[in-house]
C-alpha cells in the first residue's frame, strides 16, 4: 500500500512538472525599429500562464498598431511588451526591466491586480501610461478609490472602470428603450457586482428608468428560482445582471426552465459565457452584453482592424485586443498633436501627453472616447447581442 | 398562488439537499464519522458523467452507472488510504483527515480539469406538469422519487440483509461486533462504498438542476446537506429526507418573504433553535450512554 502511495505521488509530481514546462512561452521582443529614432512604448501582461489569452491579445494588437503607424512614415514607435503572468510581483519586475530599457510611454498592465501594484511606480517615475483593459478604479485613483478627485494624473484607462459600466448600461438601456420594467440580480459579496449595481441605480434614477425588483445572491448560491419568480411577478421585461458568467449560466438555465424570457443584460463579467465546455447557446439567445467592441460591427475602422488582425494572428480580436489597438492610436494622436519626439525625456513627454489627452476626442475601434483628469474614460456605450451562439450587432 | 410556487421551488431545492444528506447520514450512522469529502465525491461524479457523455458519447443512463461504479471505487480507495489507518485514532483526527481528503480531491480536479466551468448536459427534459397555474418540473418529481426509492432500498438493506445487520451491529458497538465474528473493517468499507455510490446519483440530480461543473462544486451543497442531515437527525435515513426538504422550504420562503441577503442566516438560526429544543434533530434517536 505504501508503495502504491509513493507511485501516486511521483506521478502527481510529474504531472505538475509537465504543466509548468508547457506554459513557458518564448518572449520575443520586437526591437527591429531600434536604429530609427523611435519613441519607446513599454507594457506588460500575461503572455503565458492561465491568462495568456488576454496578454497575447494586447501584445498582438499593440504590435499591429505600432507596425501600421511606423509604415505611415512620420512618428515611429517601438514596442517592448513583457510577460507578467497577471501577477503583481512580476509586473513590478517587468516595470524595472522596461525602465532600464528606456521606456517613454506605457500600456501599463493588462490585468487590474498587476496594474494596482505598478501605478504608484508610474507616478513616481512620471511615465505616461494608459492601460487597455485594467478596469479597476484603483489603477488611476489613489487611496481606496472612493474619492474620484484623488488621482495619479498620468495614468489613464481605455476601458470603462467596473463601476462606470453600471452608468453605461443604464444609458444604453435608456437610449435604446430596451426595457420598461427592470429587475436587477446582483452578487452582494463581491465589490465588482455591488459597485456596478450602485452606479446603475444612481443613473437609473437620473434617467427615470423603472426598477421593479432588486435581488441579491452570494457566490455559493446555485438556486435562483426565488429571484426569477419575484422578477417575473413584478413584471420585469429586462433583467440586469452585473455578475460573472458562472451564475449567469444558472440564471439563464432556470429562467428557461420556468419559461420566463425577459431581455437579459450583462456587463463584461458575462463575457466568456459562450466559451464554457458543453454550454447550450440556445439559452443565451438574445442576451445583451455591454462591450466596447464588436468584431461584427460594419464600421470601416473596425473591419480594417479585424481583417488585419485575423490575417496576422489567425483569430478574431477580442475586446482586449481592440482596447490595446486604440491605446496605441490614441498615443499616436497625442504625439502628433503635441509635437512629441523621441529625444525628449520621459518626464517631458508625460507632461505633454497629459495636456493632449485631456483635450483629445479619439475615435477608434472601441468608439468615441474622451478622458477625464482622473484617468477615467467616457465613451458612448455599445452592446452586442448573442445570436446563434455568437456576438452580433444589435440591429 | 405565488406562495405555492415558492413552496414547490423549496421542495425541489430541498429534495436535492435530501439526496446528498442521505450519503452523510448513512456514513455517520454506521461508521460514526463525518465524511466531509462527500461533497467532493459528488464533484468527481459530476465530472465523470460530463466526460462520459461529451468525450465518449455514451448514453445518459450508462454514463450515470459508470459514474456510480467509479465513485464506489473511489469511496473504497479513500477509506483504505485515509480513514482505515486512523480506525483507532480520535474522531477529531478522522475529521481533520476528511477535510484534507476534501481539499486533495478539489485540487486534483483543478490540476487535471482546470478551474473553468463545464456545463452539465441536459439529462432530464425541461418540461413540467401543470396543475392550474402551478407547475412542477419533471426534474423535481424525479428527484423526489429517486430520493424516496433510495430511502426505501437503504432502509430495507439495513434492516433485512445480513450485511445490513452487520452494519447496525458495528454502529451499536464495534468491539462487541468484532467479538461476534463480524468483519468490522469490511463492513465500514462497504458503508463507504454505498455512500460514495449515492454521491454519484446525487451528482447527476444536482447537476441536472444546477448545470455547472467545477472543482469546488461540492463544498456548499455539501455543507447545506450536512446541515439538513443534522436537522433531520444525523444517522436517521428518513431524517435526511425530512431535513433536506424542510431546509429547502425554509431557505426558499425566507428568500422570498424576508430577504435574499438573510436567508442563510435564517436557515442556520432555525437549525440552532431545533437543536436547542431537540438535540438529536427532528427524527434522531435518543441514545442513553451507559456510564
Amino acid at each position: 500500500m505504501k508503495k502504491l502511495f509513493t507511485i501516486l505521488i511521483v506521478v502527481m509530481c510529474m504531472f505538475s512538472m509537465t504543466a509548468c514546462s508547457s506554459s513557458g512561452n518564448s518572449n520575443n521582443n520586437n526591437n527591429q525599429a531600434n536604429d530609427v529614432q523611435a519613441i519607446k512604448i513599454g507594457g506588460s501582461g500575461p503572455t503565458s500562464g492561465d491568462y495568456a489569452e488576454y496578454g497575447n491579445a494586447v501584445k498582438n494588437a499593440a504590435q499591429l498598431a505600432v507596425d501600421e503607424i511606423n509604415a505611415l512614415g512620420g512618428v515611429q514607435f517601438v514596442l517592448n511588451f513583457q510577460d507578467d503572468q497577471g501577477d503583481p510581483d512580476q509586473a513590478e519586475t517587468a516595470f524595472g526591466t522596461l525602465m532600464d530599457w528606456g521606456m517613454q510611454l506605457s500600456l501599463s498592465t493588462t490585468t487590474s491586480g498587476a496594474g494596482i501594484r505598478v501605478s504608484p511606480l508610474y507616478e513616481e517615475n512620471k511615465i505616461f501610461a494608459m492601460t487597455p483593459s485594467g478596469s479597476n478604479p484603483l489603477l488611476t485613483l489613489k487611496g481606496d478609490g472612493n474619492n474620484e478627485n484623488d488621482y495619479y494624473g498620468n495614468i489613464f484607462q481605455m476601458c470603462f472602470t467596473d463601476p462606470n459600466q453600471g452608468i453605461a448600461s443604464a444609458d444604453y438601456i435608456s437610449m435604446n428603450n430596451l426595457g420598461s420594467s427592470i429587475a436587477i440580480i446582483y452578487e452582494n459579496d463581491i465589490d465588482y457586482s455591488v459597485s456596478v449595481y450602485n452606479k446603475f441605480m444612481e443613473q437609473a434614477k437620473n434617467l427615470g428608468l423603472n426598477v421593479v425588483y432588486e435581488g441579491t445572491f452570494v457566490d455559493a448560491d446555485t438556486d435562483f428560482s426565488v429571484q426569477l419568480t419575484a422578477a417575473q411577478q413584478a413584471g420585469a421585461d429586462l433583467v440586469f445582471l452585473p455578475i460573472y458568467y458562472k451564475h449567469a449560466t444558472y440564471i439563464l438555465n432556470q429562467a428557461n426552465t420556468m419559461n420566463y424570457a425577459p431581455i437579459f443584460f450583462g456587463v463584461d463579467g458575462m463575457d466568456g459565457i459562450l466559451g464554457q465546455d458543453g454550454f447550450d447557446s440556445s439559452i443565451a439567445e438574445g442576451v445583451y452584453l455591454l462591450t466596447p467592441f464588436s468584431a461584427t460591427s460594419p464600421d470601416s475602422n473596425v473591419q480594417h482592424f479585424v481583417s488585419e488582425y485575423q490575417s496576422k494572428f489567425g483569430s478574431t480580436p477580442n475586446q482586449f485586443a481592440a482596447d490595446a489597438y486604440d491605446v496605441v492610436y490614441a498615443m499616436y494622436e497625442c504625439v502628433k498633436a503635441g509635437n512629441i519626439t523621441a529625444d525628449m525625456s520621459a518626464q517631458d513627454i508625460c507632461d505633454a501627453m497629459v495636456n493632449q489627452i485631456l483635450s483629445l476626442t479619439f475615435t477608434g475601434v472601441t468608439g468615441e472616447s474622451k478622458w477625464q483628469a482622473n484617468g477615467q474614460v467616457t465613451k458612448v456605450p455599445m452592446a452586442v447581442v448573442i445570436h446563434d451562439g455568437a456576438y452580433t450587432d444589435p440591429q | 398562488m405565488l406562495f405555492l410556487t415558492y413552496l414547490i421551488n423549496g421542495i425541489s431545492l430541498g429534495s436535492v439537499y435530501a439526496i446528498i444528506a442521505l450519503g452523510y447520514t448513512m456514513v455517520y450512522g454506521i461508521a460514526k464519522m463525518l465524511n466531509f469529502a462527500h461533497g467532493d465525491v459528488i464533484m468527481i461524479g459530476a465530472y465523470i458523467i460530463f466526460f462520459m457523455i461529451y468525450k465518449f458519447n455514451l448514453p445518459i443512463l450508462l454514463s450515470i452507472i459508470i459514474s456510480i461504479l467509479i465513485c464506489l471505487l473511489l469511496g473504497i480507495i479513500i477509506e483504505r488510504l485515509a480513514y482505515k489507518p486512523l480506525r483507532k485514532a480520535s474522531s477529531l483526527s478522522v475529521l481533520i483527515t476528511a477535510i484534507g481528503v476534501s481539499y486533495l480531491l478539489q485540487n486534483l480536479a483543478q490540476l487535471f480539469w482546470t478551474s473553468s466551468n463545464k456545463i452539465f448536459p441536459n439529462i432530464i427534459s425541461n418540461g413540467s406538469f401543470s396543475f392550474g397555474s402551478i407547475s412542477i418540473s419533471y426534474l423535481t418529481i424525479i428527484t423526489i422519487l429517486v430520493c424516496l426509492l433510495i430511502m426505501l432500498v437503504l432502509t430495507l438493506f439495513v434492516n433485512k440483509t445480513k450485511i445490513g445487520m452487520a452494519m447496525r451491529a458495528v454502529s451499536e458497538d464495534k468491539d462487541a461486533a468484532r467479538l461476534m465474528g463480524i468483519n468490522v473493517d469490511r463492513t465500514i468499507s462497504i458503508t463507504f462504498a454505498i455512500g460514495s455510490g449515492l454521491a454519484a446519483i446525487a451528482s447527476a440530480l444536482f447537476c441536472a438542476a444546477y448545470p455547472a461543473v467545477y472543482p469546488t462544486l461540492g463544498s456548499m451543497p455539501g455543507i447545506k446537506a450536512f446541515t439538513a442531515a443534522v436537522f433531520g437527525g444525523i444517522g436517521s435515513i428518513p431524517g435526511a429526507l425530512v431535513g433536506g426538504i424542510m431546509l429547502g422550504i425554509i431557505e426558499t420562503l425566507s428568500k422570498a418573504y424576508i430577504s435574499t441577503q438573510l436567508s442563510d442566516a435564517i436557515v442556520f438560526a432555525i437549525l440552532i433553535i431545533v437543536l436547542l429544543i431537540k438535540p438529536t434533530g427532528l427524527l434522531g434517536r435518543k441514545v442513553n450512554e451507559k456510564v
